[in-house]
């Protein structure tokens, strides 16, 4: 089990590394330029937010922006191929259970989101001086984050059946949810109504939080975020489970 | 004796109702080399999907070396290794790396899936190739990778899914050579293939498939004794009569001039009396087809 398990994370490293110059490097410097110019130019004329200068009241939303795609493409990507090129019979005959497979997926993910994120934050580092409130909450809203859109992008994996559909979800749903998501602004600033609305959006639990391990403040109690993103994982490993199990789009 | 594979009502309806299997029982033994013949859409692929879980059964039991796939699938899973006929590997990756991973998947450690992976791809020549992409490997190649990733968690039974399509002669000789070493070792294997030379070489025993169903199962030598059992095509220097004699062997008209008799307890020399006395005389005299390909048209309702 343990040595199945290592090999598809080992398998899925290896893919998303090979291709380092379309996994790895464009959004670290996309994301880096983004952060820069958004947050460094323009945010100098918005003034504090939060407490703290725009600049670094975006980065921890930011980052968190890099991780929540590239944990999504990654699985979405890797399972919707091994789907198109027939490999996903490779681990169907074999006795991998369910679970592992599935473990192996999301550990893939959430690998790539790291190294991602990390990436980003590096590179950030060399042009500002960046503060950890607590380290610890930023690790678990990391960890929650990708594993939830790891599984996101797998249960996309599933259902699609050409490429046009592993690209639809990411363009409009998931963007749309993070721009949403209070990666930019802080939700206080909006008026009620939408205030209410953006706490039925995971993502600004995850920024909340992940904003909360970097700054030290929040909009919402760590408890309750970390409660929501928990629950919508056990809600999603479920479905993704089921799918899988049940060989939806992999067997007839 | 064990067997190595038991099915046993064998049923498989997609969800466009199209029925593939209908209750197909076959069993193959331990040890044998075993063709499965059918022509394309007789089912031959959906019966090694379910057979390698790739497919759901609609109904009915398959035995592996006596452990039912529904209670013991991993068990099952671990005896059988696949050759399948589309190519289903990650181009992407390294020749080496995909023998390497679906070791892994059977719970072989990297280092003792390397040795394995490397006396597998000498053997299919492909050792100069390992760290090359799958993709760039030519299409006989694949097929021979294919055959080393069935391989490489040493399943005691091997399912070969048309192994030669594509391949060339020198390499389809140097591949049955390799499959008969294997076989002689134990290992039991079962084939689909287009060849039937290829089926009539390699193979013990062999089921016809055709239209789902399994339309005959027996011993190689029988069958082939069946289709050589003189079976001749005689030709007649006068035009037949309308009707013809009712004699000790079957006749069959085949033009104005030439009938087909297939001899059982007859030798040709009392045919040719018995048809003379018939007032038919015969100028000519020459085998039909004797090839396993007759049989299987036959019983496939494909001759002309």
């Amino acid at each position: 089990m343990w040595i199945a398990y290592k090999t598809i994370v080992v398998k899925e490293i290896l893919r998303f590394t090979r291709i380092w110059v379309q996994t790895i490097f464009p959004p670290v410097i996309t994301t880096s330029l983004y952060l820069l110019i958004f947050g460094g130019l323009m945010g100098e004329r918005i003034g504090d937010m939060q407490g703290v200068d725009y600049l670094h009241f975006i980065i921890p939303g930011i980052i968190l922006m890099t991780v929540i795609q590239n944990s999504y493409a990654n699985t979405v990507s890797s399972f919707f191929l091994a789907k198109f090129n027939n490999s996903i019979e490779e681990l169907l005959i074999s006795p991998v259970s369910y679970w592992v497979i599935l473990l192996g997926y999301i550990s893939g993910g959430i690998v790539r989101g790291f190294v991602v994120g990390l990436g980003v934050f590096i590179a950030v580092s060399f042009f500002v001086e960046l503060q950890i409130y607590n380290i610890w909450i930023v690790l678990m809203t990391f960890l929650l984050t990708a594993i939830l859109f790891s599984l996101a992008g797998f249960i996309n994996a599933v259902f699609a059946k050409s490429f046009d559909d592993i690209s639809i979800v990411p363009t409009f749903i998931l963007m749309p949810m993070t721009y949403l998501g209070g990666i930019f602004y802080s939700v206080e600033i909006l008026p009620e109504f939408w205030q209410t609305l953006s706490k039925f959006n995971p993502i600004y639990y995850m920024v909340d939080s992940f904003r909360m391990g970097f700054l030290g403040s929040s909009t919402t109690d760590l408890l309750v975020s970390m409660l929501v993103l928990t629950t919508m994982i056990m809600v999603l490993a479920i479905v993704a489970f089921y799918l899988l199990k049940k060989g939806v789009n992999i067997k007839t | 004796m064990l067997q190595a594979l038991s099915i046993s009502n064998l049923t498989k309806t997609y969800a466009n109702n199209m029925k593939a299997l209908s209750s197909v029982n076959l069993s193959v033994e331990q040890g044998d080399f075993f063709a499965l013949l059918g022509s394309n859409g007789a089912g031959k692929t959906t019966m090694i999907g379910i057979i390698c879980s790739l497919l759901n059964k609609t109904s009915g039991e398959v035995l592996v070396l006596g452990k039912d796939q529904s209670k013991h699938l991993n068990e099952v899973k671990r005896m059988i290794g696949l050759m399948p006929q589309e190519f289903n590997f990650n181009p992407f990756e390294p020749v080496e790396e995909i023998l390497v991973n679906q070791a892994g998947y059977y719970g072989i450690d990297r280092s003792s899936a390397k040795a394995q992976a490397k006396i597998l791809l000498k053997r299919m020549e492909l050792w100069d190739k390992r760290l090359d992409m799958a993709k760039s490997l030519s299409g006989g190649m694949k097929r021979r990778l294919m055959l080393a990733r069935a391989l490489i968690h040493q399943p005691k039974i091997l399912i070969l899914d048309e192994p030669s399509a594509g391949v060339d002669v020198e390499i389809r000789r140097s591949m049955w050579k390799f499959l008969r070493e294997l076989n002689d070792q134990g290992m039991t294997i079962i084939l689909t293939t287009h060849y039937l030379e290829e089926a009539e070489s390699l193979c013990r025993n062999i089921a016809i498939l055709d239209k789902g169903k399994i339309v005959e199962q027996t011993s190689m030598k029988k069958l082939l004794a069946r289709v050589s059992q003189q079976v001749l095509i005689l030709e007649s220097i006068e035009q037949l009569p309308n009707i013809l004699p009712t004699l000790d062997f079957k006749i069959e008209r085949l033009d104005a001039y030439s009938i087909q008799v297939s001899l059982n307890d007859v030798n040709i020399s009392q045919a040719l009396i018995a048809l003379s006395e018939n007032k038919i005389e015969i100028e000519h005299v020459r085998s039909a087809q004797n090839r396993l390909e007759t049989l299987f048209l036959r019983l496939t309702s494909k001759a002309g």
